[in-house]
């Protein structure tokens, strides 16, 4: 039985990141532009396993590195949340365009 | 012979999918050995659910110095037909204002979280559902989820003692997670292994993890954030009954009301069922019995327990909560992790003098941080 | 059994279906909420992606972590900051047009030259197990080093957002 082609598994990668870069490039809503990270990051970590899988000599490594990659994930959306509530208590506004004092 | 009532179950699924084999094909068997025991635990657990209510009333009525419900049946056996029936002819009605979707699908996805777990629990020698090797994590991780499916119930009834409810349930919840994960910790220390089965054989003979130093006091405060998690009195404040109305499940009537209750009593036999399996020694007893018999018996001596709270304690404020969430079971289950470390690394007596001396000192610790929270000694000024 | 292994990848193609469909509306959405909740989702899809790497402590720990704690961060700090008046206005910027052109070209010249590159598949790393005990080993003998600082960045994370989120009293 032949596994799943490596190609696979880089190409679905390669989309889940590109709706991720989207998502953050054009959502309004801070949370949004959020959101379109993490799922930036979940695909950079299926293409750390997949590659650490197939062609990798020592198949722990991806894993490790994307266990990595989830915590500082984590304290980036923690620390992008404190941002976005202490925005929300200044301006009362959740939104990347009206935050613009500081544009020419 | 009691090895044959030990494999009853085994025995009769080996038995049917031999009579299957005859003209089905292989990897149809494969299939159907999966199906028999999903479909096995999906059709027992509401089952154990009913007359767990049932367990309920009648216990809580008595300790209130009363009978529980005794006119359906001998016993009120019948009583939670009754009030299946009763829930099911219910209107259902969704408010106005409220978001459809989300609404119809909360109460599905929050019965999914306790149902899938129980896929974990291991009933009896050779009877799990499916024998992971990341199965203790399986079972936390899913858990997790049914919070998720909680606020999903009573943000979308837009109604703002559901979502009171609501915050109040996530903030509970997600702070007794922690103490809960770390509580667990000492176990896999212990045993080097994730996977349930491996917990439950490295419990046999007695050696329950109950009567280690560690795990006495782990037991306790898995089993209290396991009551915390599953919003059971005294941590009941999510659907407080008398403060606001029914907290996150206001809006629900009818059978979506009965899916949030059959997630809570599920999750209850299941988190009992964990407890078991982690420090008492899961389905070890003297041979006599069948182990699944065991199995039973101590996770109906831990829901007794349960039901002897709701009827025993009050409420916690919320602040009380948060409190001893935060500031005693989260720092009691760090350095209950170093000790269960301690009892691993040293030969006999040394680990257990060694744990004695490390509980000591973290409970006094406690003790003393906490000073401010402990309460005065009361004075009684009653007439003589 | 052929059978069997045909209906596990074909399960892959499904999960991935929905993780990119979920993706999408992620992207989408106007409400805020359904975002998180698609969110989620997308997020289990990757856990079950994981299971067909053979990665199975990792999909649990991505349950664990991302759905039980970074969800529920996003979902509590969506309910604080939530505003009824911003339902009607459209949740993309200027830039979608030439955002998604830009992406288009990056899709395709990327597919073209990933496709292009001969892969040397190591067999051995297919099949070897790796459960939480190796993981474990791993993590104190070979990268002791950033496991150490990633409690420090945790910590760090921890008290910044602290700072952060506090008001001014």
């Amino acid at each position: 039985m032949n596994p799943i082609p490596l190609n696979h598994f880089v190409i679905f990668s390669l989309f889940l990141f590109s709706i991720g870069l989207y998502g953050a490039l054009t959502r309004r809503n801070v949370i949004g532009i959020l959101m379109g990270i993490e799922l930036m990051l979940n695909a950079a970590n299926i293409n750390l396993i997949a590659f650490s899988r197939y062609v990798s000599q020592s198949p722990e490594t991806g894993q490790i590195f994307a266990i990595f990659v989830i915590v500082l994930a984590a304290c980036a959306a923690a620390i992008g949340l404190a941002i976005v509530l202490a925005m929300y208590q200044n301006r009362k506004t959740v939104r990347a365009e009206d935050i613009h004092i500081l544009k020419w | 012979m009691t090895e044959f009532l030990d494999q009853i179950f085994i025995i009769a699924k080996n038995g049917a999918l031999n009579f299957l084999g005859v003209f089905l094909p292989d990897w149809m068997i494969l299939l159907a050995r999966i199906l028999i025991s999903v479909v096995t635990l999906v059709a027992i657990a509401p089952v154990v659910m009913m007359y767990m209510t049932w367990l309920e009333r009648k216990v809580l009525g008595r300790i209130q110095n009363r009978y529980g419900p005794n006119r359906v049946g001998i016993f009120g056996l019948l009583q939670p037909i009754a009030d299946g029936i009763k829930m099911l002819t219910k209107e259902d009605l969704v408010p106005k204002n409220a978001d459809k979707v989300i609404h119809f699908i909360a109460p599905m996805v929050i019965v999914i979280a306790p149902l899938l777990v129980l896929a974990v629990l291991p009933f009896g020698r050779n009877l799990i559902a499916a024998d992971l090797n990341v199965g203790l994590l399986f079972f936390l991780g899913v858990s997790t989820f049914g919070v998720i499916a909680l606020f999903m119930g009573s943000w979308s009834s837009k109604n703002k003692y559901s979502l009171l409810g609501g915050m109040r349930a996530f903030a509970q919840m997600i702070s007794y997670e922690i103490p809960m994960l770390l509580s667990v910790v000492p176990v896999i220390l212990t045993t080097s292994s994730l996977s349930t089965v491996a917990i439950v054989e490295a419990q046999l003979q007695g050696k329950w993890f109950i009567f280690t130093p560690w795990g006495g006091f782990a037991s306790l405060v898995f089993f209290l954030c396991g009551v915390a998690e599953v919003n059971r009195t005294p941590f009941d404040l999510p659907e407080a009954e008398s403060e606001i109305v029914a907290g996150f499940h206001t809006e629900y009537s009818g059978m979506k009301f009965a899916l949030f209750y059959m997630a809570e009593f599920i999750s209850t036999f299941a988190i009992s069922g964990l407890a078991v399996t982690l420090f008492l020694g899961g389905w070890d007893g003297p041979g006599i019995l069948p182990s699944w018999f065991w199995f039973g018996l101590k996770t109906l001596i831990l829901i007794l327990i349960m039901i002897w709270f709701r009827g025993t304690l009050p409420r916690f404020r919320v602040d009380q909560l948060m409190g001893f969430a935060w500031k005693v079971f989260l720092p009691f289950t760090l350095g209950n992790i170093f000790i269960a470390a301690l009892w691993v690394s040293l030969p006999f007596p040394g680990n257990f003098i060694a744990d004695t001396i490390g509980i000591t000192v973290i409970l006094t610790l406690l003790q003393v941080f906490n000073r401010k929270e402990m309460p005065k000694k009361r004075k009684y000024l009653c007439a003589n | 059994m052929e059978f069997l292994y045909f209906l596990a990848k074909t399960g892959f193609y499904a999960t991935a279906l929905v993780t990119l469909g979920s993706a999408v509306l992620v992207v989408t959405l106007r409400n805020l909420f359904h975002c998180a909740l698609a969110l989620i989702l997308c997020l289990l899809g990757v856990a079950a992606t994981y299971l067909y790497l053979k990665a199975e402590f990792l999909a649990m720990i991505q349950i664990l972590l991302y759905i039980g704690a970074i969800m529920t961060l996003l979902i509590f700090a969506i309910m604080l900051t939530n505003r009824l008046a911003d339902q009607s206005v459209s949740q993309t910027n200027r830039q979608s047009l030439p955002a998604f052109a830009l992406l288009a070209v990056f899709n395709v010249f990327c597919i073209a030259s990933l496709t292009a590159v001969p892969w040397k598949i190591n067999p051995a790393s297919l099949t070897a197990p790796i459960d939480a005990k190796i993981l474990g080993a791993h993590l104190m003998g070979t990268y002791v080093f950033p496991f150490e600082i990633i409690s420090v960045v945790l910590i760090i994370a921890l008290v910044g957002a602290v700072i952060l989120g506090r008001t001014d009293q």
